[in-house]
Formats: structure tokens, C-alpha cells, sequence
């Protein structure tokens, strides 16, 4: 069983590069994958699958209420478009677009994020866009991964693939600590980090790893908690959460989002209707 | 055809009381004419339409005129077009896909997004060596939406010359003119200038028009540029008191209005059996 004992730091990659990596690899395995950017080639690391793979790569400008409708359009005879810019950039300038082209037209476009919440840090607050969960979720058939380091980033851009249906993939800048290298994903399905009997932790994406620091110096104090990543915060593995706070009777959730909208917001929701 | 289409617009719209009339109308010649002798297409419709030419209706607020023109194409029996508008139906005021009404690939009606959607797909076709065509529909007014700007430079920049847009040039929208609510100042100057081949169609009202359009535009495939038909039309075409107006353009006329319109519009079709509780169809 997964513990803080056994979780093992691998290295460390911002959450982009194991996009960067995911990308390449689905390049490289599934032909039907095309990837479109906003002039962010470099900053969403898709470099090396425009290298290797330049015919399927789409350059589109600052212009991202069309490259997601460019991105609708290519679904419609098999294509797997994924659409990188930042998070932004991702979501609320161009959620119109989204919802129609997209998301009421079941798409299968997976719109893949960079620089994410607060962790972006230097470029301020008109970029650590703290909304995008929310606006994200609400939408029909959307499904939202947050991955919590970079591998786990690697392994969520591989799935998204194989799942049909819209899809927004969240993630950042920091370098971060790898340390689910040993570790599978499967899409909706809550990763359970450490056993306790005290508290449940809850966090998603870069802030999963904070959990784990947390539950170490807790544990020091005789405190054991529950951590679980939720990768996915839709559709939200709602019976393991239960499950654990049932256990514990006690939450704390992490996260770098608003209150409205976010993993905390969907938590106290769950808890209220059970 | 064009004649029992626009009948089957003044039903529909007149039926639910709600509804686009006046460019729906306006471009009933461009809809017979591609359906009927341009668009490579399928009534037994597939989503992929992979060999086939797709069609995208960017301004969706004319449905009526598509889907009087799918279901006398054979995608849906003809008296569906009685649930127009109606809760549940298939035939929602704008179009969507998610009851899979046949012929719709794409939702529209928030304005300004079918051109970038058709991009992709033309795109894609390039990709895969599809040798189907795009054709595309939007509305004037609606090029006041930045995106459109966005999607034609794209268009240009990527070389999409398997793409024959038509952009339906009636001079109006919901406000007024668009001389007087957004001036679109010199539209052919514009496209020419984002690196289009331009075509004018002055008389889009006119069926063999519309149709030397066509050829016109289609001998200009496949040339590095993309294609767009200016193409005028008379907002409310074919019924004189809803002419020459933006009046028309998004209301339903009272049973007065419609016994008057309809006589100026030939039955020769046969009109659709109205179904007051049409049983809307849902996927399984």
C-alpha cells in the first residue's frame, strides 16, 4: 500500500514537461493526435513533437478563439486535437467558443493548460488564473484532470487520448518534485498516498505534494491522516473521498483555485448532500 | 424546391411563433442550389462524412432553411420540421448535435465560430487526403465577431484552398443595417487584403447565379488560397412585405402574415403534414 514512507522523489520536472514528453510519445503511437498552440510552442514544450512530427503540428497565433474552433473542426473525421496554451488563455477568454464548438457539439478536443494558479509566480495575478477549474467542470461532458508532478502529467496526456470526449488538462511552470513515478493513473479514479486514521487530506495538482510534506510533519506530532490526489476533478471519485471522511471526520483540502468552483467548493458540496 | 422551402420557413416559424425568418429566406437559393447540384453529401448521414463535402452554418439563427433543405434532402422524415423550436425537439432554435439530428456536425447560433470550425475540418481533410470539400456559411452581421478575423487570416496563413465559404451579404442585422450598426466598410477589400480569392455574387437570389458562383469558386480549388462568395441577397426573398428590411429578421408573422405569404410562395412540393405533438425523436 502507498504510503509517506514509500513515496520516493524520482527527480524534478515542471508539470509541462511530462506533457511535453506524453505528447510526443502519443505522436509517435497514435496518428490520428494533432497539437495546435497559440505561440506558446515552447512554453507548452511541444517542441519535439513539431520537430518529429510537423505536419500534424498547427501553429495558429495569438488567436485562441480559433484555434479551439479549428480544433473542433479537425475532430470531425477522426483527428485528437490537443490545444496548448496557457491556462488563461484556456478557459475564460475563450469559453464561448469551448461551450458551443466543443462542449455542446461533444468534441473529442482535449484543451491542455500551462501555468496554472499561483505556483506561475513572477507573471502576477493576471495570469495564475484561479477560475478555470470552476468554468471548466460546469461544462457538459467536460472531463478536468489536474496532475500532481510530472509524470503523472505524462501519464494523464496518454489517457486523455484514449478517452473519447472533451477533456481539459491543467497544469504548470514550477519545477517540481516526481514522485509518483512508481504509481498508475486511471482517470477518475481518486490515488490514495497515505493511510491514516486522523485527518483526510485532499489536494490536486502541485499542491499533492505539499499534502505529503504536511502528513509527514503531522505524523511526527502523532497525527495520521488519509491523502488522496485527486487527479481528476471531474467526474470526482466521490466514494473514496466518502469513504475516507467517514473514517476520519475530518478534512482539509489543497489546492491553487478560488473558493467558488474548486476542489474545496465541490468537497464541502459532496459532504453537505451526504 | 426553393419556392416549397421558403413555404415550409413561413410554417415552421409561423407554427412556434418564434424563429428567423427574414435570412432564412434570403438564402433559400443558396441552400437548393448546393444541396441540389454542388455539396457531394449524404442523406444517410454519418458524422465523419469521410469522401464526402461537409457543410457548416455558422449563422445559425436560420435553421429553418437547413433543415427544410436536410429533410427535403431525405436526412429526416419532412414532418419533423413540426417540432421546430419545441422543448426536447431535435430541431432546436439554433443547431445541435447532441439529439444527433442528421446533417448538423457542429453546434451554432452564438455567432462567429463556424469558420474556424469549418478550418479544421478542411484541415483535416488536407491531412487524411480527403479530397471532400468545405463549404461554409456565415452571415454579414456576423462578421463583426473578432473571431471570424482570426480564422480568416488562419484560413490564408495555412493555405486552406479546399474551403469555399459564402458569406450572406443582405446588408442587415437584428438592429438595422450594418452600414448603420457596424459599418463592414469595403467587405471585398477586406478579404482580398486577409489573402482570400474573392468572388461577387450579385444576385444570390438567383438560382443559375448562384450556380456560376459555384463553378466559379470551384475552378479556383485547390490554389493556395482560400475561397470566399460575397454573395447579395434580399433579406425576406420571395415574400414582398418582409423584403427589403431587417424587420424580418427574427419574427414570426401572425396568421394573417402567413396566409399572405404563403400565397406568394407555389406549393409544388407538397407542404409537411404540422404535428402539433410531434413525437421527438431521441437516440437510444
Amino acid at each position: 500500500m502507498t504510503s509517506i514512507d514509500n513515496l520516493i522523489v524520482t527527480g524534478k520536472k515542471a508539470t509541462r514537461d511530462g506533457f511535453g514528453v506524453g505528447l510526443l510519445e502519443l505522436g509517435r503511437t497514435n496518428q490520428n493526435v494533432v497539437a495546435l498552440t497559440a505561440d506558446l510552442l515552447g512554453s507548452l514544450k511541444m517542441d519535439e513533437f513539431k520537430k518529429e512530427f510537423p505536419e500534424r503540428f498547427f501553429q495558429m497565433g495569438i488567436a485562441e478563439a480559433n484555434m479551439m474552433g479549428v480544433a473542433a473542426g479537425m475532430t470531425i473525421n477522426g483527428k485528437i486535437p490537443f490545444t496548448g496554451t496557457f491556462a488563461n488563455f484556456s478557459t475564460g477568454r475563450v469559453y464561448d467558443q469551448i461551450r458551443q464548438s466543443i462542449a455542446y457539439s461533444n468534441k473529442n478536443v482535449k484543451i491542455c493548460a500551462s501555468h496554472a494558479g499561483l505556483t506561475l509566480g513572477e507573471d502576477g495575478a493576471t495570469h495564475q488564473i484561479l477560475e478555470d477549474m470552476g468554468m471548466m467542470r460546469m461544462l457538459p461532458g467536460m472531463t478536468v484532470v489536474v496532475p500532481c508532478d510530472a509524470h503523472q502529467t505524462k501519464l494523464a496526456t496518454l489517457a486523455i487520448a484514449d478517452h473519447y470526449g472533451p477533456v481539459y488538462l491543467r497544469f504548470g511552470r514550477p519545477v517540481w518534485p516526481i514522485f509518483t513515478e512508481n504509481l498508475p493513473f486511471e482517470i477518475g479514479k481518486a490515488q490514495f498516498l497515505n493511510t491514516g486514521a486522523d485527518l483526510t487530506l485532499i489536494a490536486t495538482g502541485h499542491l499533492v505534494w505539499n499534502c505529503v510534506e504536511a502528513a509527514k510533519a503531522l505524523a511526527a506530532e502523532g497525527i495520521t491522516c488519509d491523502i488522496i490526489n485527486i487527479h481528476t476533478i471531474k467526474p470526482l471519485d466521490t466514494e473514496a473521498i466518502l469513504e475516507s471522511v467517514r473514517k476520519t471526520g475530518c478534512v482539509v483540502t489543497a489546492e491553487e483555485h478560488q473558493i467558488n468552483g474548486g476542489l474545496g467548493d465541490m468537497i464541502a458540496g459532496l459532504l453537505s448532500r451526504n | 424546391m426553393a419556392s416549397q422551402v421558403r413555404r415550409d420557413i413561413v410554417r415552421m416559424v409561423y407554427y412556434c411563433q418564434s424563429g428567423h425568418p427574414g435570412g432564412s429566406l434570403g438564402c433559400t437559393d443558396f441552400f437548393v442550389t448546393l444541396y441540389g447540384a454542388y455539396l457531394n453529401h449524404s442523406a444517410d448521414f454519418k458524422m465523419e462524412g469521410k469522401g464526402e463535402d461537409l457543410f457548416f452554418l455558422s449563422n445559425g439563427h436560420i435553421s429553418p432553411v437547413w433543415y427544410s433543405v436536410l429533410a427535403r434532402s431525405g436526412y429526416f422524415p419532412i414532418d419533423e420540421l413540426s417540432s421546430f423550436r419545441k422543448l426536447n425537439s431535435r430541431l432546436q432554435g439554433h443547431p445541435t448535435t447532441h439529439e444527433g439530428l442528421p446533417g448538423v456536425r457542429v453546434a451554432s447560433g452564438s455567432l462567429g465560430q463556424g469558420l474556424s470550425v469549418s478550418i479544421g475540418a478542411a484541415l483535416a481533410k488536407k491531412l487524411d487526403a480527403d479530397t471532400g470539400l468545405i463549404y461554409t456559411l456565415t452571415g454579414d452581421g456576423e462578421l463583426d465577431e473578432g473571431q471570424n478575423w482570426e480564422a480568416i487570416m488562419s484560413a490564408a496563413h495555412h493555405k486552406v484552398d479546399n474551403l469555399i465559404v459564402t458569406v450572406d451579404w443582405n446588408g442587415q442585422q437584428i438592429d438595422g443595417p450594418t452600414s448603420k450598426i457596424m459599418n463592414l466598410g469595403d467587405l471585398p477589400a477586406k478579404w482580398t487584403a486577409f489573402g482570400w480569392e474573392v468572388i461577387i455574387l450579385e444576385e444570390g437570389n438567383d438560382i443559375e447565379k448562384v450556380s456560376e458562383a459555384f463553378e466559379l469558386a470551384q475552378s479556383k480549388l485547390h490554389q493556395g488560397k482560400p475561397i470566399v462568395i460575397l454573395m447579395k441577397t434580399n433579406m425576406g426573398f420571395g415574400v414582398d412585405f418582409m423584403m427589403n428590411s431587417h424587420k424580418w429578421h427574427g419574427i414570426a408573422p401572425n396568421e394573417e402574415q402567413c396566409k399572405a405569404a404563403l400565397a406568394q410562395l407555389e406549393e409544388t412540393l407538397g407542404d409537411y403534414i404540422y404535428v402539433p405533438n410531434y413525437k421527438p425523436f431521441h437516440k437510444s
